[in-house]
């Protein structure tokens, strides 16, 4: 025993040094199980503070841009509006609620609330953004994020005023899209390249695709709503040795100049979580 | 100014640029994001102990890890940067007294060589080690070997021009003062 303390003592100096690198080790493996470390919340509201502030100034620099982006999105939205739609027939009228408005809300299934992104990074294999919006603003982990062009990628950590966002920029992200023209579905992942293009794996070779196809949010995603643009395709590679094709895509969401994005709470899904958790217990 | 207040300040210098300089620019070529901040680190006193260098390497790479969103990552290279530093200085200067003449290890103290050597293998180290943690996580040997290398180069130069350009004045050590 004596000995043992003996050896300690003399060697402290390293045994220190195993001591912190076990602990730094451990924070880099359980963050990326779990997305979540020690002290992480409380330490995102200081090191959000300051990127706010860094913020302040680069929205500044890209206001143009920003101010395009929002006018096409409006655009867009505009041409959406009933009234552009009109039948060369006028002795029929449809009419048609669009939008179920009741006290209780009870049809509503997404709900979506602004944010402003106040930091990002594009640089690692491990991409994340921080938005100005957290738990005391109605945030949640695990819901979806979307810029005003495409998908951004879904929440994983918050604090009372802040949220860290894990986006599709990150070799961990996975995200149920389909083909906007002929429906099929498969997975997004990201190689950990290039940020401006993103890979669709598990589409089968039976179906034709093309360059420029557009790729959407699945159906079967219980976090995006569906229909939301995730990217276009680029190149099809063809690999003999499977029966799948693996897709590049160019991303619908410019990473490099985010400024706003909309966070989208799924307000049915617990129901759906819990009804699918039931059918599993029963087998 | 003393010791102290001029490393405090350095502190936070160097991780802002590191975190809104640095990080921000698209890595070169895919590859190299640049490091400068662990020269933090080097620049520390000569005369600084063992186990309190080991302890504020880790705390410093804690505080980049927490602007950047990788707990561990950074923490766990600044460690072993601060840990290997004392074994280096030791081979590099040959000295024959047990006082040095300098506070700090720079160009003046130790002399250009040496200096470079020592800037260069503890980039190295720093270097290879977060590749390499990063590598554990997605395995791919070309890209591992291509990033240490380059990165490594980067911050190399880079932390000699910062050296060169931002000359830090010294006073000689002698007994009598």
């Amino acid at each position: 025993m004596r000995n043992v303390i003996l050896f300690i003592r003399r060697y402290f100096n390293f045994v220190f040094f195993l001591i912190l690198q076990v602990i730094a080790l451990m924070m880099l493996f359980r963050y990326n199980k779990y997305h979540e470390a020690a002290f992480m919340g409380v330490a995102m509201e200081i090191t959000g503070s300051f990127d706010a502030r860094y913020n302040t100034i680069e929205n500044f620099l890209r206001l143009k841009k920003t101010n395009e982006q929002l006018a096409a999105e409006n655009e867009r939205l505009k041409n959406r509006l009933r009234q552009d739609f009109a039948a060369p027939d006028s002795s029929k009228q449809v009419v048609l609620d669009s939008i179920r408005i009741d006290s209780l809300q009870q049809y509503r299934k997404y709900l979506y609330l602004s944010a402003k992104v106040i930091g990002n990074s594009t640089s690692s294999q491990t991409n994340f953004i921080t938005i100005h919006r957290g738990s005391r603003q109605g945030v949640q982990r695990d819901m979806a994020v979307l810029s005003s062009t495409g998908v951004v990628g879904t929440v994983v950590t918050v604090s009372n005023n802040m949220a860290s966002v894990m986006s599709i920029l990150h070799r961990q992200s996975r995200i149920s899209a389909s083909l906007f023209r002929t429906g099929e579905t498969g997975t997004i992942e990201w190689d950990g390249k290039d940020p401006q293009f993103i890979t669709l794996k598990n589409i089968p070779k039976s179906v034709q695709v093309k360059k420029g196809d557009t790729v959407i949010t699945s159906k079967y995603s219980d976090k995006f709503p569906p229909g939301q643009f995730i990217g276009f395709v680029e190149e099809v590679a063809n690999d003999p040795s499977s029966n799948f094709y693996s897709l590049k895509l160019r991303t619908a969401t410019n990473f490099f100049n985010v400024q706003y994005v909309n966070v989208v709470a799924n307000l049915q899904k617990d129901e759906q979580e819990s009804l699918e958790k039931a059918t599993q217990q029963k087998q | 100014m003393s010791s102290l207040v001029k490393n405090i300040i350095r502190f936070f210098l160097f991780i802002l640029v590191q975190v809104f300089v640095l990080d921000k620019i698209p890595p070169l070529h895919r590859l190299i994001t640049p490091y400068l901040y662990f020269i933090f680190i080097l620049w520390l006193p000569f005369n600084m102990p063992r186990l309190s260098l080991t302890l504020v390497g880790f705390l410093y790479g804690l505080t980049l890890d927490y602007f950047l969103y990788t707990p561990g990552l950074h923490a766990a290279a600044c460690t072993l940067v601060a840990y290997a530093r004392p074994f280096i200085i030791n081979i590099l200067i040959a000295r024959e007294s047990t006082e040095f003449n300098y506070i700090e290890p720079s160009i003046t103290a130790m002399g250009f060589t040496p200096y470079a050597v020592y800037i260069l293998i503890l980039t190295f180290l720093h270097n290879s080690y977060i590749v390499f943690l990063e590598w554990l996580r997605f395995p791919n040997f070309w890209y591992f070997l291509g990033k240490v290398l380059a990165t490594t180069g980067v911050s190399f130069l880079l932390a000699m021009i910062t050296e060169m350009l931002f000359y830090r004045k010294q006073r000689f050590r002698t007994n009598t003062a």
